[in-house]
């Protein structure tokens, strides 16, 4: 793992509640920056977060949950495959989203 | 003076009801964890501020919470719950083979004398124990794997395993219940199982009288004598008096003998407590008039319990765990609805009035007695 830098993550609603933060995480996150290892860093900071982002076991993201950095859907994407400079960068965010879904 | 403290699990929300021993006067509190799925609080026997909760949400899945002062306030505990070995599979309501997943905390049951230890019982159906305060988690796998688990199927409401009941005589003995397998004991802590479901006639199954695969909506045991059992099921109001080897009907003169909740008097044993849903088709009380029925004979003789009860346009439901008791010298007796009410009554049934009226739908009530 590479140089640690400082990424942003926004969270849905709920997981800010439930990590009891307010705005926006700040996390230190090793190069090159991805999916995984923001997660990883964000559970290791936030241990309550585990299984409500990405399942135990599979590590697959939760259905009703989507990725987005600099505008673009990163929901689909490997989560090993590298983020946008602008996000290792700390220019924008890692969005964490809960789908509109239900009644 | 005491206090009673009710727990309530809502749809949206948990909200602690809190009163002197008089229970007239109610203080609400919440809603706790809002917007969440609160299907379960339960308080320790052995340390009452300590209180279990089960938090889920469609999105972010399951997660645990515990308080240790009564509620004020609250820490995440492990949410880890994994199948033990290879999970296998049950029958999916196709009757295809489908295989365990994990889904939601259904139920909660502190233990009677550790408060570090709780059991948890989840959808898809298994038993999980802990013993650090629900940090981590254990599947008790053999009950899942005691041989007839790959017949068990969902009811309607899901695979759940919604009844854990501990015997106060017995620290070997536990009784579980599971929609729609039936239900189940352990005479040694929870390695062996074996299901307890002779005398259940469910006729929507191939084999009404099959040793599995019946729809119990709850199981209600006094503590005074832990052999004798109160259940009802899906259709049909039944007792065992020999820890469930047998079942007897006891539905009587019920208006229906369909519905969810059960419960018994905490100085009656012979005193039950059932709230009649016309069917399973129509998940609302008979007539739009929300009754109470109570048996001061452990079943078979019911009389309708109204007084401070809506008695007409009332079409909400009473969902399995969602009525309790106290256990004051006059017994207390506490339901939730599915429109949001919760109704108390101080003297056994004979009045009620409601604590809040406009809650989220109630999924759970537990009741706290607290010198």
């Amino acid at each position: 793992m590479g140089q640690s830098v400082s990424v942003r993550v926004i969270l849905p609603y709920h997981l800010r509640t439930l990590a009891r933060v307010d705005g926006e995480v700040a996390l230190e996150v090793g190069e090159p920056v991805t999916v995984r290892r923001v997660l990883d860093a964000l559970e290791g900071g936030y241990p309550m977060l585990c299984g409500t982002i990405r399942e135990y076991g599979t590590g697959q993201r939760r259905a009703f949950l989507r990725f987005f950095a600099c505008e673009e859907d990163w929901s689909h994407e490997a989560v090993d495959a590298e983020l946008p400079r602008a996000v290792a960068e700390g220019r924008e965010p890692l969005l964490i989203l809960g789908a509109i879904a239900g009644g | 003076m005491s206090t009673v403290r009710v727990l309530v699990g809502t749809r949206k929300g948990a909200f602690i009801l809190t009163s002197d021993g008089k229970r007239e006067d109610w203080t609400v509190n919440g809603p706790l964890f809002a917007g969440w799925e609160m299907y379960h609080l339960k308080g320790s026997p052995a340390e009452p501020n300590r209180i279990y909760a089960s938090q889920s949400s469609g999105w972010f899945g399951q997660t645990m919470q515990r308080s240790d002062d009564g509620g004020a306030s609250w820490t995440p505990v492990g949410n880890k719950f994994t199948y033990e070995g290879v999970p296998g599979t049950h029958q999916w309501y196709d009757g295809t083979a489908h295989p365990w997943e994990f889904k939601r905390v259904w139920h909660l049951e502190p233990s009677l004398t550790d408060p570090e230890t709780v059991y948890a019982g989840v959808e898809d159906a298994a038993l999980f124990k802990s013993t650090d305060g629900g940090a981590t988690w254990q599947e008790l796998a053999g009950l899942r794997g005691h041989g007839t688990g790959p017949r068990w199927q969902p009811g309607a409401g899901g695979m759940c395993l919604h009844t854990i009941i501990l015997d106060p005589s017995d620290a070997g003995r536990m009784y579980i219940a599971i929609s729609a397998a039936g239900a189940f004991r352990t005479d040694d802590g929870g390695v062996s199982w074996k299901p307890i479901n002779k005398g259940l006639v469910s006729n929507f199954m191939p084999e009404p009288t099959a040793e599995v695969g019946h729809c119990v909506h709850h199981v209600a045991m006094h503590r005074a004598r832990p052999g004798v059992l109160f259940m009802q099921k899906h259709w049909d109001v039944m007792r065992s008096d020999n820890a469930g080897e047998s079942w007897q009907e006891v539905s009587g003169n019920l208006p229906t003998d369909f519905g969810f909740v059960i419960d018994v008097h905490a100085h009656e044993p012979e005193t039950l407590y059932v709230v009649p849903i016309k069917s399973d088709s129509e998940h609302f009380p008979p007539e739009g008039k929300l009754r109470v029925y109570r048996s001061r004979t452990g079943g078979n003789e019911w009389e309708a319990l109204t007084k401070g009860l809506p008695q007409k346009d009332c079409y909400v439901n009473v969902l399995r765990d969602a009525m309790a008791v106290d256990s004051l010298e006059e017994c207390g007796v506490y339901f939730g609805t599915t429109g949001g009410q919760v109704y108390a009554s101080a003297d056994a049934g004979d009045h009620w009035k409601p604590i809040v009226r406009d809650l989220p739908a109630v999924l759970s009530v537990e009741v706290q007695t607290l010198e």
